[in-house]
């Protein structure tokens, strides 16, 4: 992609460029499970140890020059995805592969130059960007902690190059302002040049728009649109939002209480769902013409306590069209019959 | 007489050590029983502020001018005298982040109660029978309201909260941001449920948003503002299908649609700062298609169609049909 990537560390690069078929992530059957904190009196009465099942066997495969959405509701277990892929929650099961190396297997001595191929964009840029820092310091100091660029002049150039990526142009004006000086469309610009200043293979970005108004979000969108297709680096937006998912991503998954429900590409999941989460959610998508009133097929309740899974399919119980084997038998994700593309699958007995 | 009138209000901010700023500048509106009506716009276009001057909420550093008439009273006439009688029991507000704002020691239904008391309309187990009631036309099971709000998910926070707003019976809700922290299928959950009390019960309702589809979902009307003032009003069908202000026509281009086909792009630029006059059109230098007439001439709101106005002096262009 570009000079900064060459410059790093050759590991990731070595292995994607000795393997080129394999995919840039491949995530399969991940696990991760938070434990209930139990008080003392529960521990003493040898009260059995209870598991949030947040992410429940996920598995799925991005390509470089990608942008794959991850959708759900709040607590599908999109968000603690994307934390384990980071390392910052350690999975209890499943393998994370990022160019062919599986980052699970890895100690944290031997993750850590990996940690630039993969960098986090956040919801928040009010937040995520130290109010005391100028962007200089913002984007230049994640090249310090991984010991890029031998002097401030180069540091500072390659801060530069991050920032006109980034759509901050000309970048000069903007190295010595603070947060506090800049729109929120423009520090989320400082901090994608901040992610992009490591070359990553693989950008995260957790909610990259929704704190933004509605009128800069298409430019953010837009910005991570042309760095995925002009690089080789592949792009996973956790979103909520089925619109931003439809129109920008290649390939939309969609998780429900820590599994992937339905995927395929974006078209095929917005235009011919099947699974019938999908479908509801699909439904209760407020659309801009006022004329596309259609009656929203809305769920009752709320998803489900992730700590008791429902047994069989875990989205029976919401579910307006389940039967009697949907409690019993659990569906794997599987080619419905009614799909135009061999890449869209499933999860549902009755596709 | 409409039930709720707004004409030429004004509201400015004295913030110290600072410029004083014009956030409203001649806001005008009106409303009739149970009919629904959107105030959109970016944030700091003074669509909040624009409410809480309805309320008679706005902080201590401001000040207001113009008139806010509900039934034919203009309750903004004597300060906090005469919003008083009229606050909660006609005038009900659904506030921004409102199913974080519950009291969490106090049990829901107390919460809910309370109003009542305050306003004199229900007292002890009068006004608790009513918080049950209220709590179910919400949704919510009335044992509920034995329960601390931490019990509660946001979505039943958040009909907690509308329940609250409807303690007293009023006759207009202004809901600020109600669905913006919640997951789409529990915004439809609320939206339904808005909509339903705005046609059952005859509430004129007031949706606060920055969200173009939700507007478009649940209401017949809606404003748009930009720096301070509404530059289009009208039917959100006619806001949609032909705007006759370019702000609100970008804007609809920036919002991602689930079938759209059509490129989104972003608005360049971000909105004036109100801390000093404004020449000419204030989305001058964020238009597509300005005139040179733009640049020192301010656009008034006025008719272009039925039921329809905007500010562009690009409407002039134009022969009214």
């Amino acid at each position: 992609m570009s000079e900064n990537g060459k410059a790093g560390p050759a590991t990731a690069g070595a292995v994607g460029t000795t393997a080129p078929k394999v995919p840039l992530l491949e995530v399969t059957d991940l696990k991760t499970y938070y434990q209930v904190r139990r008080g003392l009196t529960e521990q003493l009465a040898r009260r059995p140890k209870l598991w949030v099942h947040a992410v429940d066997g996920v598995s799925f495969r991005l390509a470089r020059g990608e942008m794959m959405a991850l959708v759900g509701e709040s607590g599908c277990g999109k968000t603690t995805t994307a934390q384990t892929i980071l390392g910052m929650v350690k999975p209890n099961n499943g393998s994370i592969r990022l160019n062919g190396t599986d980052l699970v297997k890895l100690d944290e001595r031997r993750l850590r130059p990996l940690r630039r191929t993969l960098q986090m964009i956040y919801q928040d840029p009010y937040e995520s960007l130290d109010p005391r820092f100028r962007v200089r310091d913002s984007v230049e100091e994640p090249m310090l902690v991984h010991g890029i660029g031998d002097s401030r002049a180069q540091r500072e150039k390659l801060a530069v190059e991050a920032l006109e990526r980034a759509g901050l142009s000309p970048a000069r004006v903007f190295l010595d302002r603070f947060p506090h000086e800049l729109s929120g469309g423009q520090r989320q610009r400082v901090a994608i040049a901040a992610a992009l200043v490591l070359g990553p293979d693989l950008l995260l970005a957790d909610e990259p728009v929704s704190m933004l108004d509605v009128s800069v979000r298409a430019g953010v969108l837009s910005l991570l649109d042309a760095l995925r297709r002009n690089g080789d680096m592949g792009i996973l937006m956790i979103t909520h939002d089925l619109s931003t998912a439809a129109r920008f991503a290649d390939r939309i998954a969609v998780m429900y209480l820590g599994r992937i429900v339905e995927q395929g590409p974006a078209s095929d999941v917005v235009r011919n769902p099947q699974h019938p989460y999908t479908k509801a959610l699909l439904s209760v998508v407020p659309k801009r013409d006022p004329r596309e009133r259609a009656a929203p097929q809305i769920l009752t309740g709320e998803t489900p306590n992730p700590i008791e899974v429902p047994a069989g399919c875990r989205f029976h119980p919401r579910c307006p069209v389940a039967v009697e084997s949907c409690r019993l038998e659990d569906p794997q994700l599987r080619l419905p019959a009614g799909a135009t593309t061999p890449a869209h699958q499933a999860a549902c007995l009755l596709v | 007489m409409s039930l709720l009138e707004v004409t030429g209000l004004h509201v400015w901010f004295e913030p110290p050590h600072a410029a004083e700023v014009h956030a409203v500048q001649g806001v005008s509106f009106a409303l009739d029983a149970g009919e629904r009506f959107g105030l959109v716009g970016e944030s700091g276009c003074g669509k909040t502020t624009t409410i809480l001057a309805l309320m008679g909420l706005l902080p201590p550093n401001s000040s207001a001018a113009g008139e806010v008439l509900i039934n034919g009273q203009n309750i903004l006439a004597g300060g906090e005298d005469s919003v008083q009688p009229y606050r909660w029991k006609d005038v009900a507000m659904v506030f921004q982040g409102a199913m974080n704002a519950l009291n969490p020691v106090k049990k829901v239904g107390w919460q809910i109660a309370e109003p009542m008391a305050f306003h004199g309309v229900a007292q002890g187990a009068t006004a608790r029978k009513r918080a049950g009631e209220l709590l179910e036309m919400v949704g919510i099971p009335a044992a509920a309201g034995e329960r601390y709000p931490h019990e509660f998910s946001g979505g039943m926070r958040q009909r907690a909260a509308i329940a609250m707003a409807l303690a007293c019976e009023p006759k207009i809700l202004l809901a600020d941001e109600p669905t913006t922290a919640l997951d789409v299928m529990v915004q439809a959950q609320i939206l339904e449920l808005l909509t339903g009390l705005s046609r059952d019960l005859g509430l004129a309702l007031v949706l606060v948003t920055h969200d173009l589809p939700v507007v478009a979902q649940v209401c017949e009307r809606a404003a748009v503002m930009y720096a301070g003032e509404i530059v289009e009003a009208g039917p959100t069908d006619t806001l949609y299908h032909a705007p006759r202000h370019p702000y609100t026509r970008l804007l609809f281009a920036a919002t991602p649609d689930l079938y759209g086909q059509d490129a989104v792009i972003s608005i360049p630029g971000a909105p004036p700062r109100l801390d000093s006059e404004v020449a000419g059109c204030p989305f001058r230098p964020r238009c597509d298609v300005p005139l040179e007439r733009c640049a020192d001439e301010h656009p008034d709101l006025r008719l272009v169609g039925a039921a329809h106005c905007a500010a562009c002096h690009r409407n002039d262009l134009v022969v009214a049909p």
